[in-house]
């Protein structure tokens, strides 16, 4: 077994490295490059939830100044298989939802290309559509996978008997509507053919990947495309794929023969580019009269579209958390003429944390125990599901911190007691995890005989620090000082490197960066009295054996999260006063970096628990809320000062680094903490997120007027 | 209904960050793609075009708009300043050096938004602007103090899925001192 001997300390918040290009404007994103002769493109989304194109009238739209081409499944070039159907743009006529892209229009200017996508009339043969999710659809399916692997379906011991038999029974249902990544930046892409072969500048979180991806769907050779996402202005999963605009370019750039440039409008977003899928979660749990579980039934109903499966995860967390001798986790799927579901942020953790945790804080209140304390007494010894021990779990060390941290000890547990004039108030309290993950990464590191270093991986900076990190990460292995390290990263022309995706960025691309460099380090020393030739020297290292080992341990990160809200009783009004987590994410590399990870993942969570919220037009099969006007991201003034802390975790079953992800866990359990800190406010137990003023005010207004 | 260019295009001069540039415009042109565009100041940026993010915040004669909701063509004859006319050679601004010493940012594509915003802020409430959140008994006339709820609320405009806020608002604090 790897023992990963503890790394020497480099400075520990060192200034991201791009802060400056980015304050002064100078950073240049996908949609900030182009070239001469650049035309522009404007997708046309599909006007129908289900059924054909039967006819596009392009020849009205070329007539219009300006217009170079209209692009349609009977004119756009042939494209290859690359196993990801939602790539398969403009390839036949089927319409599978609303938004669905069915034509581009290419123009000498952006007003020119938009008002003639406006103006493009397209005839469909639509046909009857569903798109309605709900707990007993009769298309349910139990598929063999869900996201991530994992197996849909795992049961341990007689879960019925055991909740049968339990003293304490707790059957919740929970239900959380659609969420969208909306990162501030829209997917874009730039892109040009030339001798050299295809060149596109796209909005991505893994420039590798949409290389290897456009390779396959235009038959090229990899080494003839090059892929740059040097600044790419937030992710969050959506970004984790290639997405239509680097396709759609890439075709209209070879059919005109001319770049074209193609950003996608803020309103295309939620249709094109994925969606954390909508779930039902049903959770029992069995107990003693102490709290102490025994039987675990955590399950997901949830959806994918007619294009490909996908399987919100969010059982998956079930199989980590607490003890359960019992235990059954099921996911079934329904595949609705929706858009295709993705990766958002924790995608099953964040959505199946916020059931189990909720079910939690139930459990705590139906035994009379306090929520820390319940999470406490089911510590597992091992990984419930799969029996192994954990490389390292804070979990009980994050809830204990976190509870001194915030002020829990004294909490009076009664709901609804701490009133205000119209406002009560309360506080919550829920667990996170997330696993740890690692793929193979290539990188190189030079040496110069200047003394200075460059290192090159095709890592993607997606506002995570990855520039910044992997500089420490490479002067630590190198034994030299921060600032004679240079990272190149963001283009395809480096080494090969997996997507900034699953928390995974920094182990993967680290450890091959830290790789690299040791090697690099070595050579130097072999030879200390020599002078570098002027070319210098490069070592380069490829971790695909290191990132393929299996391992006796279960890997996660954990974190507790804490939480004061406000319940204003005359409008059903939540604010969060306070928002406190604590990590236990291995070594932090990052201080600064790694503090703003998680106070943004936990303002998403408070999003996710109070104000976003995408609902599905049932005869129109079209999400309602397409906007940021109306779908409600959290702003400046919806978010308190938010604590981030970590404990001190020191885990040499990882990576070279000692870390862990920390990209996706900090929203893992805020929505639940602050659903919770709902409940303890107010005495209104809302299962069905977010805890908007219109679902709860009635609630409120029905408890007052009890007995 | 196809139009002539000179139907629909006119030729107009803006003061951009100091110096008057003198532009050729469809009349459908927004201020922020004149400026991205035709200018290459792409620092400006645009997360929806529909006024809802804030993205494209620059200012004109001095305040904050968004540059995504104005036609280029009728800011004729007026002052635009963008990020890009903000540092001062090498030199940042503070509110740019405040920003990078808290953090306040991640992606970076909210950022020059949010700082034009934030130095147009600052401006506001030297003038004694209220805001929502100003205390009604508050004297008029002096500048409003910027506790973490005033910037909170005036900075709310400008949205930021990457979640930097408490470093936004720390940084504006440093800035106003
Ligand atoms: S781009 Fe102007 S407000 Fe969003
Ligand atoms: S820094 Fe990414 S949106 Fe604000």
């Amino acid at each position: 077994m790897t023992r990963h001997e503890p790394a020497t300390a480099q400075p520990r918040a060192a200034v991201r490295r791009d802060a400056r290009q980015k304050v002064t404007g100078e950073a240049r994103y996908a949609v900030d490059r182009t070239p001469p002769g650049c035309l522009h493109a404007c997708p046309v989304p599909a006007a129908v939830a289900r059924g054909r194109v039967t006819a596009v009238h392009a020849d009205e739209i070329l007539r219009r100044p300006g217009v170079h081409a209209v692009l349609t499944h009977e004119n756009a070039p042939r494209l290859g298989d690359a196993d990801d159907p939602t790539l398969a743009l403009l390839q036949e006529d089927r319409v599978p939802h609303r938004g669905w892209f069915v034509a581009v229009v290419v123009a000498d200017t952006p007003e020119n290309a938009r008002a003639a996508a406006d103006a493009l009339r397209i005839d469909y043969a639509p046909s009857e559509h569903d798109v309605r999710l709900s707990a007993d659809h009769p298309r349910l399916y139990t598929p063999e996978k869900a996201n991530g692997g994992h197996p849909a379906v795992r049961e341990r011991g007689d879960f019925d008997t055991a909740f049968a038999a339990s003293p304490v029974r707790l059957d919740a249902t929970y239900t959380m509507g659609a969420l969208h990544n909306h990162p501030m930046e829209p997917h874009a892409a730039t892109a040009w053919w030339d001798d050299d072969g295809l060149t596109v500048y796209d909005s991505s979180q893994g420039a590798t990947t949409v290389r290897d991806v456009l390779a396959r769907l235009f038959r090229q050779p990899q080494q003839r495309i090059t892929v740059v996402s040097a600044y790419v202005g937030g992710g969050f999963g959506s970004k984790g794929t290639p997405r239509p605009p680097a396709v759609l370019a890439a075709m209209a750039a070879r059919h005109t023969g001319r770049p074209v440039r193609l950003a996608l409008p803020r309103r295309d977003l939620p249709a094109a580019v994925g969606h954390r899928a909508p779930t039902v979660q049903r959770v029992r749990i069995g107990a003693a009269a102490d709290g102490t579980i025994s039987a675990l039934a955590h399950d997901v109903v949830t959806q994918t579209s007619t294009v490909k499966e996908f399987v919100e995860q969010a059982a998956v967390p079930a199989r980590t958390m607490y003890t359960s001798p019992h235990s059954r986790t099921t996911h079934r799927v329904v595949a609705l003429d929706v858009p295709t579901p993705s990766w958002m942020r924790a995608p099953g953790e964040a959505s199946g944390m916020y059931a189990l945790e909720a079910a939690m804080d139930e459990l705590a209140e139906a035994v009379g125990v306090d929520p820390v304390e319940l999470r406490l007494r089911n510590e597992p010894d091992a990984e419930p599901d799969s029996g192994k021990p954990f490389s390292s779990r804070g979990l009980a060390e994050c809830l204990r911190d976190g509870a001194r941290r915030f002020g829990w000890a004294g909490r009076d547990p009664r709901p609804g007691v701490r009133r205000d004039g119209d406002v009560l108030s309360g506080t919550g309290v829920a667990a996170a995890t997330y696993p740890v993950l690692v793929s193979p990464s290539r990188a190189s590191a030079h040496a110069a005989p200047d003394g200075r270093f460059v290192v090159r991986v095709d890592a993607t900076d997606i506002g995570t620090g990855a520039r910044t990190v992997l500089a420490q990460i490479a002067a630590e292995a190198l034994g030299a000082p921060l600032d004679s390290v240079r990272v190149e990263l963001g283009s395809s022309r480096l080494p090969d490197a997996p997507v900034a995706g699953g928390s995974s960025g920094t182990a993967s691309w680290g450890w091959a960066v830290h790789k690299a460099c040791a090697a690099l380090r070595a050579t130097l020393a072999s030879d200390p009295g020599r002078t570098l030739p002027p070319e210098g020297v490069t070592v380069e290292a490829d971790t695909k054996e290191e990132a393929g080992r299996t391992y006796p341990y279960a890997r996660h990160a954990f974190g507790a999260h804490f939480a004061e809200v406000r319940v204003d009783t005359a409008t059903g009004e939540v604010r969060v006063g306070r928002l406190l987590g604590v990590y236990a994410v291995g070594r932090v590399l990052n201080a600064r970096t790694a503090r703003s990870q998680f106070i943004g993942g936990m303002t998403m969570g408070l999003g996710m628990a109070l104000t976003e919220h995408s609902t599905m037009d049932p005869s129109f099969g079209d999400f309602r809320e397409r906007d940021l006007a109306s779908y409600h991201v959290p702003v400046c003034a919806d978010v308190p000062d938010i604590e981030a802390h970590w404990v001190e975790e020191h885990d040499p079953h990882l990576n070279p680094m000692g870390s862990k992800g920390i990209g996706e866990i900090g929203i893992v359990g805020t929505a639940a903490a602050i659903a919770n800190a709902v409940h303890h406010a107010c005495g209104v137990r809302l299962r069905d997120l977010p805890l908007t003023p219109d679902r709860l005010l009635p609630l409120l207004t029905t408890r007052a007027s009890a007995p | 209904m196809d139009q002539t260019l000179s139907e629909r295009a006119s030729t107009v001069t803006l003061r951009v960050n100091g110096t008057d540039r003198s532009l050729t415009l469809d009349h459908r042109t927004t201020l922020l793609d004149a400026l991205r565009d035709h200018l290459d100041l792409t620092g400006t940026k645009k997360g929806c075009d529909h006024g809802q993010c804030g993205a494209c915040t620059v200012l004109l004669d001095g305040r904050r708009v968004n540059g995504c909701l104005l036609f280029a063509v009728a800011c004729a004859g007026r002052s635009v300043t963008t990020v890009e006319g903000l540092t001062d050679g090498e030199v940042l601004h503070p509110v740019q050096e405040a920003f990078v010493a808290r953090d306040a940012l991640q992606c970076g594509y909210c950022t020059p938004g949010q700082i034009c915003s934030a130095v147009a802020l600052l401006d506001e409430a030297a003038r004694g602007e209220p805001s929502h959140v100003t205390p009604p008994e508050r004297l008029p006339g002096g500048p409003v103090p910027l506790t973490p709820d005033e910037i909170r609320e005036r900075m709310s405009g400008n949205i930021c899925r990457c979640g930097a806020y408490p470093n936004i608002v720390a940084a504006i604090e440093e800035a106003a001192r």
